[in-house]
């Protein structure tokens, strides 16, 4: 990760401080453990990424052809918990949270430097047990664990599947930890809480749902590894527990979840909406507490993942009314990013054209999900695919183009260089494309009636048209995917260097140099000015105005 | 935090008080008091999650409201966990 077309005398910066695998695995810098949490992650999605293809190919014929109905099992399984635990959910907080949090809030560092470096070494060690299970069997329950197939009746790796997630919850426990403590104890002088980025209020929501939530999963997975060792009766109707419980305790960390995948991508957005328009954000109050709002209300409604599964239909009905209630503070940041852009001075540059994906995929994803609250409809298309299309739509078409949006927006700070801009707006395109081409059939396929994880559908072949554009569909998205690894990884050695503040934008960490020095800022930043301030960036300096000839 | 709350000693106590309550859940275990039964062993639960909260975890002695606040939220999420999942218990259809 060095920077050899870095000139003779090169300023003193994170990346060039010191050399050596030593400086890396010991480094307690933010900034390192964002780009050793950047290659672990990526390292994770290319691999769910593989099971994923392998998923699309086998549905590309009716006949279960490709893979045993076993194998396909264990493809969905595992595509879902490596998604999920090792690449979304560390993404965004991860990589971009870890590498921005300090630097937006005028820190030299987060408040636990060690802390951060553990956090990433028990990922490792979770990563390193998630491989080594699917490498001698995998599961087949589903990334859900539902009891009591996994404690009473699956021979497959259930316990040790549940360890490594239960070792990783605490790498994201961690990180939300030093991020809740950060945000409150080391903001620079005049950053208060009304001008903070709102990348950081989305991050404090998010924190707090890895705070609260993750430790409830940690337990249940704990308890299904209590029963299907010690036989304890908890979810095994048999023994006297109740299935449904388990469902009950997986899910309210598990819908929350996805909330820590999509707060932070929101927090992106509200950036690149903000310096692509060159306008304060529409309503910064509202965009703020909205995330707070989503945190909060997210834990409410868990129980419509359990709608059609035997819960008490009153509890049903409050669950699917709680439910719509998250829509409103969805709404909420949807229409002010909208509002931002009224009037705005607005470049389709690529971060911004992330940005536009996301906020039309997010629609999709979220009025769908609406759908699935209403507990009629919910009956109708439960565990059919357009449940998956639909938290596809949120977790990779919302989540990952808000991923990819900041690692664009963000990467002249990060690795002091310019990523190819031709290349990153195509890139943009395809992603976009290719994404609306795997997951659309998808939403029509589950309202005619295809379940999902179904390896063969021979007696409804004609779904096979739908399947074969997601298939196809897949492989455009998997080129998207593929292309800025490519040109990000030739950024850093042919990219031309990156001045410090290439988008012109506000923020602290355009304050600080591309790429930063070790402890970010060379005099601790006094913050007078509000947040989003482009009117204030982009008027004319008295000396610099045009002369009246 | 006052003076004998920081000595070693103290400590022990607690730990001792959470050893013998250990005892006491294993031993209620063995003694069939019908619905008083969960009710005995939740008791005990929380008494020592609240030693451990209270003593352990700084909390009885922490002069900053946040930190107050920050163990507030917890048990109210807590509440919200146990509340809205037992409202489907309470009301679903056993027959």
């Amino acid at each position: 990760m060095a920077m050899p077309n870095g000139p003779q005398g090169e300023r003193e910066n994170y990346l060039n401080k010191e050399y050596g695998v030593g400086s890396w695995l010991l480094t307690t810098d933010h900034k390192r453990i964002a780009l050793l949490y950047l290659m672990s992650i990526t390292f994770f999605f290319f691999i769910g990424g593989f099971f994923a293809l392998l998923i699309r190919l086998e549905l590309l014929t009716p006949a279960g052809d490709l893979v045993q109905a076993d194998t396909y099992n264990k493809l969905f399984t595992m595509h879902g918990m490596v998604m999920v635990f090792f690449f979304l959910i560390p993404s965004i907080p991860a990589v971009l949270g870890n590498f921005l949090v300090p630097m937006m809030i005028g820190a030299k560092d987060l408040a636990f430097p060690r802390i951060n470096l553990l956090s990433w070494y028990l990922y490792i060690i979770g990563g390193v047990m998630m491989l080594h299970c699917m490498l001698t069997g995998g599961v087949d329950t589903g990334w859900t664990f539902y009891t009591p197939y996994s404690t009473a009746f699956t021979n497959t790796k259930i316990v040790e599947a549940g360890l490594a997630i239960f070792v990783a919850g605490f790498s994201s426990i961690l990180t939300g930890l030093n991020f809740v403590v950060t945000i409150h104890r080391m903001r620079a002088p005049g950053m208060t809480w009304s001008r903070l980025p709102l990348f950081i209020w989305a991050h404090y929501a998010t924190s707090i749902i890895q705070l609260l939530g993750t430790p409830v999963v940690a337990i249940t997975i704990v308890l299904v590894a209590a029963e299907r060792t010690l036989h304890l009766g908890i979810f095994d109707p048999k023994l006297g527990g109740d299935p449904l419980l388990f469902q009950h305790l997986f899910w309210f960390y598990s819908h929350p979840a996805v909330y820590i995948m999509i707060l932070p991508s929101m927090g992106i957005v509200s950036e690149i909406i903000a310096c692509f328009s060159r306008k304060r954000i529409f309503g910064y109050n509202f965009v703020a507490l909205s995330s707070i709002a989503i945190a909060v209300f997210g834990f409410l409604v868990w129980a419509h993942h359990l709608f059609v599964a035997g819960i008490s239909i009153y509890a049903a009905f409050v669950f699917s009314l709680l439910s719509y209630a998250v829509a409103v503070p969805s709404a909420v940041k949807t229409f002010n990013w909208t509002a931002t852009l009224y009037k705005g001075s607005i470049r389709y540059d690529a971060p911004m054209l992330y940005a536009f994906g996301f906020i039309g995929l997010f629609m999709m994803g979220g009025l769908t999900g609406l759908f699935l609250s209403a507990l009629g409809i919910d009956v109708h298309v439960t565990d059919t695919y357009f449940v998956v299309a639909h938290f596809h739509y949120i977790m990779v078409g919302g989540a990952v183009m808000g991923y990819l949006g900041g690692m664009h927006f963000w990467w002249p700070k990060i690795s002091g260089r310019l990523y190819p801009e031709g290349w990153a707006r195509l890139a943009a395109l395809i992603v976009f494309i290719g994404f609306h081409l795997t997951f659309f059939p998808q939403f029509v396929l589950g309202y005619l009636g295809m379940p999902r994880r179904y390896y063969d559908y021979s007696h409804m072949p004609e779904f096979q048209v739908l399947n074969v554009l997601s298939t196809a569909g897949a492989t455009i998205l998997g080129v998207g995917y593929l292309l800025p690894m490519i040109y990000f990884l030739w950024s850093m050695r042919y990219g031309k260097p990156a001045p410090d503040n290439p988008w012109n934008a506000a923020g602290l960490e355009w304050k600080s140099a591309s790429p930063p020095p070790t402890f970010n800022f060379d005099v601790e930043p006094v913050v007078t000015w509000e947040a989003y301030n482009y009117e204030e960036l982009d008027a004319p300096h008295p000396q610099e105005a045009p002369v009246v000839r | 935090m006052s003076e004998h709350g920081t000595s070693i000693g103290f400590y022990v106590m607690i730990f001792l008080i959470l050893l013998v309550l250990t005892g006491v859940t294993v031993s209620a275990a063995f003694i069939n008091l019908g619905p008083l039964n969960p009710i005995l062993a939740l008791g005990i639960a929380t008494t020592k999650a609240l030693l451990v909260v209270l003593f352990f975890m700084h909390v009885k002695g922490a002069s900053e409201k946040l930190v107050k606040l920050v163990v507030l939220s917890a048990v109210f999420f807590l509440l919200i966990l146990l509340g809205l999942t037992l409202s489907d218990y309470a009301t679903r259809l056993w027959s």
